[in-house]
C-alpha cells in the first residue's frame, strides 16, 4: 500500500541542538520497520516528522511517492500509537475508535462495521461501552491500536506503545503486535529504547545514536554482523564484550594477543580481514555466549582461557558469570551443571570464529 | 564528643513522648479550634440578615434580644417579591449575568486554547499580561470607565455592565482555564489532528468535554463576581428601572434616613440565594476547576 522514504532528513531546535542529522532511509510496503536506540538519538523525532506533527528542518519526507513536507498529520493518511495511549477519556471505546472516522464522515454502518472487525482482530468486543478510566493498561493499548487500525491507514505509527505496561503484559502485547501485522499488513514504524523489542517484532531494525543511523538490516544481521561497536554493543543481553587487544605477525600467521601472557592465534579465514590491523590497539569484541566453560571436545579456533571468576549470577537456564581478562571485566555464559563459584578458577573457553575486530580510532567493526 | 551524647541524651525522651498520634491529635484540635473562630465569624452577618428578615419592623426596633425570632413573621420576604422594583431588580440581574457568563466562557476558552496549546510569537507574555489585567482593582478602573460609557452612551443602561463586567470575569475565567488546557496531556490533540480533526473541532470534540470541571468553574467564578458587583451598577445606573440587585437594594429600599431593616434583609437573602444554590450544586467541581492545572501542571 505505502512506501514510507526519507531523504536527508534533519532536525534541529532553535539552531543549535541537532536531534535528527540528515538521514535516509527507504521502508518497502508492508514492512515492518522498528527505530531503536538510547534516549535522545532521534528515534521518536524521526517518527513524529513522518506522522507530521513536527516540522521537517532538512530534507524530504515521501509517503506512498508522495511528498509529505508540508502535509499537515490528518492529510497524511497515517495513523499514530502514543505511549501514554492517548484515548479520548470522555468518549466510549467504541467512539474513540471511530473518532477519526466520524471526522472523515464515513458512513453510520460503515463505522460499525469497521469498529467491530478492529474490536475482533484486538479482542476487545465486549469492551466497546466502556470508558477508558474502566480500562487496565493493556485494553488502553488495544483500545489504541484499534484506533489506528480502523482507520485502514497507510502507515502505522507506534511511539513506544509498550513502555508503560508491566513485564509480563509488554511480553504479551508484543506478540500481539506482530500477530497484528501479520493480519493488516500494513507498512509500520515502530520506536522502542528496547532492543528486545526490535528484535523480535521488526522485518529490518534501524539502530540510531545521536541523531544517525548507525545500521539498517534484519534483526540477524545486526546480531551477528554489527557494523559499529554502538550496535555491536546495543544489540544483545547481556552486551558483548569488548575486551583492549593487539593483531601481531605477518601474512597467515597472526596472532590475537590479549595480554603479555595471553595469544591466540587467529582463525584463517579473519587473517585477510584483519591483516592491514597488524601493531595497532584493536578491540576485541566477543559476545557472552562465546565465552563459555570448556567443553571435552576441542572445536577449531575455540581456545582456553581459564579464569577466576568475580560474580555468578545464576539464571535457571544458564549462569551467567564475571570476571576479568587483563584487567578488563567480562560476561560469559557457562551452563547450570558447571559448577561455577564467585572466586575459583573456571576453565573457560572463547570461540574466535564469532570474534569481531573493532578499531577504537573509527569504532567501525572490521 | 561528650557534647553529642550529652544533646541526644535530653532529646531521647521528649522524642519518646511526641508520638505521631500525638502530633496527629495537636494539628486536628489545632484545624477544628481555627475552623470554627473563621465559620463563626462568617455565619455571624448571614444569620444576623436571616434573624432579622424574620421580624416585624416593631420587634427588630423593640431592643430586645437581636440574636432570636420571638415572633415568626414572613411578611417581609411576600412584600419583597411583590415587590415590583425589586423584580425588576431581579429580572435585569438575571439578564445581565447570563449574557456576561456566555460571552467570558466564549472569550475565555478561545483565548486560553489559543494560549495554552498554539504557541506563536509573545504567547507567554499574553498569558501573564491576561492575569496582569486582573489584578487592577475596580475602584482603580471606574473613573476612567465612566468616560468611555458616556462616550458610547450607555450610561444609566443596565446593558452597559454587559460590557463592563468582562473585565472583571475574562481575565481570571481565561487564566482557570489556560491551567486546566495546559493539564491536558500533548498526545490527545496530537492523536486528534492526525484522527483528522481542525482546531475548531479538537477545541468543540476534545478540549471542552475534557475540561468541564474547569468550565464549570470559570462559570461560577464569572457568576458570582458578576452577580454581587456592587461599585460598577452603582457608579453607572441611576434609576430604578435600570438598576440591579446589588445597588437596587440599596439605593430604593432606603428612603431618606428611614431604614426599613426587615426589608433590607429579605431583600438581601433572596439576592444571595442563586449564588448559594449554585455553589451547593457544583462546589465539588468548582474545587476540582481551581486545583487542576496546579498539580497536574
Amino acid at each position: 500500500m505505502a512506501q514510507v522514504t526519507l531523504r536527508r532528513v534533519s532536525k534541529s531546535y532553535d539552531q543549535h541542538v541537532q536531534a535528527v542529522k540528515g538521514i535516509d532511509l527507504e521502508i518497502a510496503d508492508e514492512e515492518f520497520v522498528v527505530l531503536v536506540g538510547p534516549s535522545g538519538c532521534g528515534k521518536t523525532t524521526t517518527l513524529r516528522m513522518i506522522a507530521g506533527l513536527e516540522e521537517i528542518t532538512g530534507g524530504e519526507i515521501t509517503i506512498a511517492g508522495e511528498v509529505v513536507n508540508d502535509v499537515p498529520p490528518r492529510d497524511r493518511d497515517i495513523a499514530m500509537v502514543f505511549q501514554n495511549y492517548a484515548l479520548y477519556p470522555h468518549m466510549t471505546v467504541f467512539d474513540n475508535m471511530a473518532f477519526g472516522l466520524k471526522l472523515r464522515k464515513f458512513a453510520k454502518d460503515e463505522i460499525r462495521r469497521r469498529v467491530d472487525e478492529a474490536a475482533r482482530i484486538l479482542d476487545i468486543g465486549e469492551l466497546l461501552a466502556r470508558k477508558p478510566k474502566a480500562l487496565s493498561g493493556g485494553q488502553r493499548q488495544r483500545v489504541a491500536m484499534g484506533r489506528a487500525i480502523v482507520r485502514h491507514p497507510k502507515v502505522f505509527l507506534f511511539d513506544e506503545p509498550l513502555s508503560n505496561l508491566d513485564a509480563k503484559l509488554r511480553v504479551q502485547m508484543r506478540t500481539e503486535i506482530k500477530k497484528v501485522h501479520q493480519t493488516v499488513r500494513t507498512t509500520t514504524v515502530y520506536v522502542t529504547h528496547d532492543q528486545v523489542e526490535a528484535m523480535t517484532l521488526a522485518d529490518r531494525v534501524v539502530v540510531m545514536n545521536r541523531g544517525v543511523i548507525e545500521q539498517v538490516g534484519p534483526p540477524q544481521e545486526l546480531y551477528h554482523s554489527p557494523a559499529t561497536r554502538f550496535v555491536a554493543g546495543f544489540i544483545g543481553s547481556p552486551a558483548m564484550n569488548f575486551i583492549p587487544c593487539r593483531i601481531q605477525g605477518r601474512g597467515n600467521e597472526l596472532t590475537l594477543r590479549l595480554a603479555d601472557n595471553l595469544s591466540f592465534p587467529l582463525p584463517p579465514d579473519r587473517t585477510q580481514r584483519y591483516g592491514a590491523n597488524t601493531d595497532r590497539e584493536m578491540l576485541l569484541g566477543l559476545r557472552p555466549e562465546h565465552l563459555t566453560e570448556l567443553k571435552d571436545q576441542a572445536k577449531p579456533n575455540v581456545v582456553r582461557l581459564d579464569s577466576r571468576l568475580d560474580v555468578t549470577e545464576p539464571m535457571g537456564m544458564e549462569i551467567l558469570v564475571h570476571f576479568r581478562i587483563n584487567g578488563t571485566a567480562v560476561c560469559g555464559r557457562v551452563d547450570p551443571s558447571v559448577r561455577a563459584m564467585a572466586g575459583e578458577i573456571l576453565p573457560m573457553s572463547a570461540d574466535l570464529n564469532h570474534m569481531h575486530l573493532i578499531d577504537p580510532e573509527t569504532d567501525r567493526v572490521i | 564528643m561528650s557534647g553529642a551524647a550529652a544533646t541526644a541524651g535530653t532529646f531521647a525522651p521528649r522524642r519518646r513522648r511526641s508520638s505521631i498520634k500525638n502530633e496527629r491529635r495537636w494539628a486536628l484540635w489545632g484545624s477544628y479550634i481555627a475552623l470554627v473562630v473563621f465559620a463563626i465569624g462568617f455565619l455571624i452577618p448571614p444569620y444576623f440578615e436571616l434573624i432579622t428578615s424574620l421580624k416585624t419592623s416593631q420587634e427588630i426596633g423593640s431592643g430586645k434580644s437581636p440574636w432570636f425570632v420571638h415572633h415568626l413573621y414572613l411578611g417581609n420576604f411576600i412584600e419583597i417579591i411583590r415587590n415590583p422594583q425589586f423584580q425588576t431588580f431581579f429580572l435585569n440581574t438575571v439578564k445581565v449575568t447570563i449574557l456576561v457568563v456566555i460571552v467570558t466562557l466564549v472569550i475565555a476558552i478561545l483565548a486560553a486554547y489559543s494560549l495554552a496549546r498554539m504557541r506563536f510569537f509573545g504567547s507567554t507574555a499574553f498569558a501573564t499580561g491576561v492575569f496582569l489585567t486582573y489584578l487592577v482593582p475596580e475602584s482603580l478602573l471606574f473613573i476612567p470607565l465612566f468616560k468611555v460609557l458616556s462616550f458610547l452612551h450607555l450610561i444609566n443602561s443596565t446593558w452597559c455592565l454587559a460590557l463592563i463586567w468582562p473585565t472583571l470575569s475574562v481575565p481570571f475565567c481565561t487564566w482557570i482555564m489556560i491551567g486546566y488546557f495546559s493539564s491536558i496531556p500533548k498526545e490527545l490533540d496530537e492523536a486528534a489532528m492526525i484522527d483528522g480533526a481542525s482546531h475548531l473541532q479538537m477545541l468543540w470534540k476534545i478540549f471542552i468535554p475534557v475540561a468541564m470541571p474547569g468550565i464549570i468553574a470559570a462559570t461560577i467564578f464569572a457568576f458570582t463576581v458578576c452577580w454581587g458587583d456592587f461599585l460598577y451598577p452603582l457608579a453607572y445606573l441611576f434609576t430604578a428601572k435600570q438598576m440591579v440587585l446589588t445597588s437596587g437594594i440599596v439605593s430604593n429600599l432606603i428612603h431618606g434616613d428611614v431604614l426599613d431593616w426587615g426589608h433590607i434583609m429579605a431583600a438581601n437573602i433572596l439576592a444571595s440565594l442563586p449564588p448559594v444554590l449554585i455553589y451547593a450544586f457544583l462546589m465539588d467541581y468548582y474545587i476540582a476547576g481551581l486545583t487542576a492545572g496546579a498539580t497536574k501542571g
